[in-house]
Formats: structure tokens, sequence, C-alpha cells
């Protein structure tokens, strides 16, 4: 499958993922800032999980609360934190405090020719937060029971 | 497809670009071995092998653990790999999600032109 998508260890404390999108900054910004879009999108049926609840209140200051739910855990999983900046459409700045050495993450939005440059840029306190992350096999803050990741994507690659 | 940076591929090719340093990662390869073991098999002193294991643990070449007053040092391949594996079960993660919010935004446009 070809991909757009790109993700790099950019330093010992820093993972940037990129994509572009067909469409204005506004429209992308917009995904990324209404509960009821985020939830669309942000958890991808094609891992098994499922929104049980989303809250977003984006603006500078504003907290958020997303809570899932997956056939293999019996614990609703919950990843929470604060807005540090909301500047549509270019710029969103979030903590990620759900556990300790949790990355803050920037997203910024730089369209150009109606096409939108969206970058996702995970600053981690330190390097041995990073490799903490790395090591506990959690991709992006998904707890453990996501191991199966790649057995589940191996297949979905081979339907396709 | 993994993306390492430049600046990380730098600290790999320098590393590697020392007959010594080329030497230690050969010498790992059979077996972990203790700063002073090291030192003491390239005829150095130990501060001059800290400064290169120093150099190859920066690139990710070799780990490094402490166990009491002995600094062991091991091929750190193994731990690249594992890292190789996650950033691309990360980027699998964005790719799908990125994938979703692509058909969000189309329909956002398709909306917008419905409602001009």
């Amino acid at each position: 499958m070809n991909s757009r998508t790109t993700v790099e260890r950019t330093s010992d404390r820093e993972l940037v993922a990129r994509r572009t999108f067909d469409g204005p900054a506004r429209m992308v910004f917009e995904a990324w800032t209404k509960p009821e879009l985020i939830m669309r999108w942000w958890a991808p049926t094609s891992f098994g999980i499922s929104f049980l609840s989303c809250e977003a209140d984006v603006r500078t200051g504003g907290s958020y609360r997303f809570v899932f739910g997956h056939p293999a855990s019996e614990q609703p999983m919950a990843f929470f934190g604060r807005y540090i900046e909301v500047t549509p459409p270019s710029r969103l700045v979030w903590t990620n405090d759900e556990e300790e050495g949790g990355a803050v993450t920037t997203v910024a939005f730089e369209e150009k020719d109606g096409k939108t440059l969206v970058v996702v840029h995970d600053l981690y306190p330190s390097k041995d937060a990073l490799d903490a992350a790395i090591a506990s096999g959690s991709t992006g803050g998904w707890p453990e029971q996501f191991e199966q990741l790649d057995d589940l994507l191996n297949t979905l690659g081979a339907s396709v | 497809m993994v993306q390492y940076s430049t600046a990380r591929l730098d600290a790999s090719f320098a590393a590697l670009s020392d007959a010594t340093r080329r030497g230690v990662l050969e010498q790992l390869g059979r077996s972990d071995a203790s700063i002073t073991e090291l030192a003491d098999k390239f005829h150095m002193t130990l501060t001059g092998m800290k400064k290169h294991v120093g150099v190859l643990e920066q690139a990710g070449l070799v780990t490094t653990e402490k166990l009491g007053r002995v600094r062991t040092c091991r091929l750190g391949l193994r731990r690249l790999e594992e890292e190789a594996a996650w950033i691309e079960a990360h980027r699998q993660l964005w790719d799908a999600r990125f994938d979703a919010l692509d058909r969000v935004v189309e329909e956002l446009k398709r909306k917008e032109k419905v409602d001009e």
C-alpha cells in the first residue's frame, strides 16, 4: 500500500508525523477540533478500538478527555490533557497527562494551493521518556493491549 | 518505510568512521564486555575507551548498563531494530487515522459546495 504518512524520530526527545490533506487548513483544523468530527477518525476502526466518549474543550487552557473501549480490554482507557495553545487554523498544542513522561503534542497546519500539510510533533520531557514509550511497546500512547497491532495490520494489509 | 533523520544517520556514520570503534563493535558482537576489558583489549586508557563507547552509545549502536562499579557494554542493534519496528507501528497508526481524516475532509468539502 502506498502511504503518504511519514514518521521519524527527529531527535532523542522528538517524534514527527506528516501528511498532506486535500483541503484548506480551516477545514482540516475543524476536523481536529470538533468532538463529533474527531470521533470519526482519531480511533481507526482497523485498530479495533472505539470511542466511548469524546470531550474536547478546544481553546487555550481547555481540557480534553477521550475514552476508548477495546474488545481485549475490560477497562475503558482514558486519554486526557490540556490545550496549551489553540490558534485557528494553524496551530494546536496539547499535553498528554494520562501517564508520567507524556509528550507535549504540537500540530501545525500549513496550507498551500488548497492543500494542507499537517505536522504532528511529539516532544517528550526526556530521552528516557521517549525510550520508555518505545520499550513499553505502546504506540503513541496506546496501551500494551495493542501488541497484536502488527498482526491486525498485516491481516488488514493482506485483505486490501 | 521507516525514516531516520539525517542527524541520526550522521551520528551512526561518524561513530563507524573510527577503526577502534569498529573493533569495539566487532568485539561486542562476540560478547558483552566492561569498559575496563575493552580498554585492556585495545591498549587504551579507561578515559579514552569511555569516549569511544560514548560516541557509539550516542549513535545508538551500543548500550551500556552500570552494575555496581562495572559498566557493561553490549551491542545496541537489537534496540535499534525494536525502535524501527515501533516507529513503523506508530506510522501505521497515524496512517490509518489520516486515511479516516481524509474522508472527513472530503465530506466537509462536499458539504461546503452544496451549501454554497
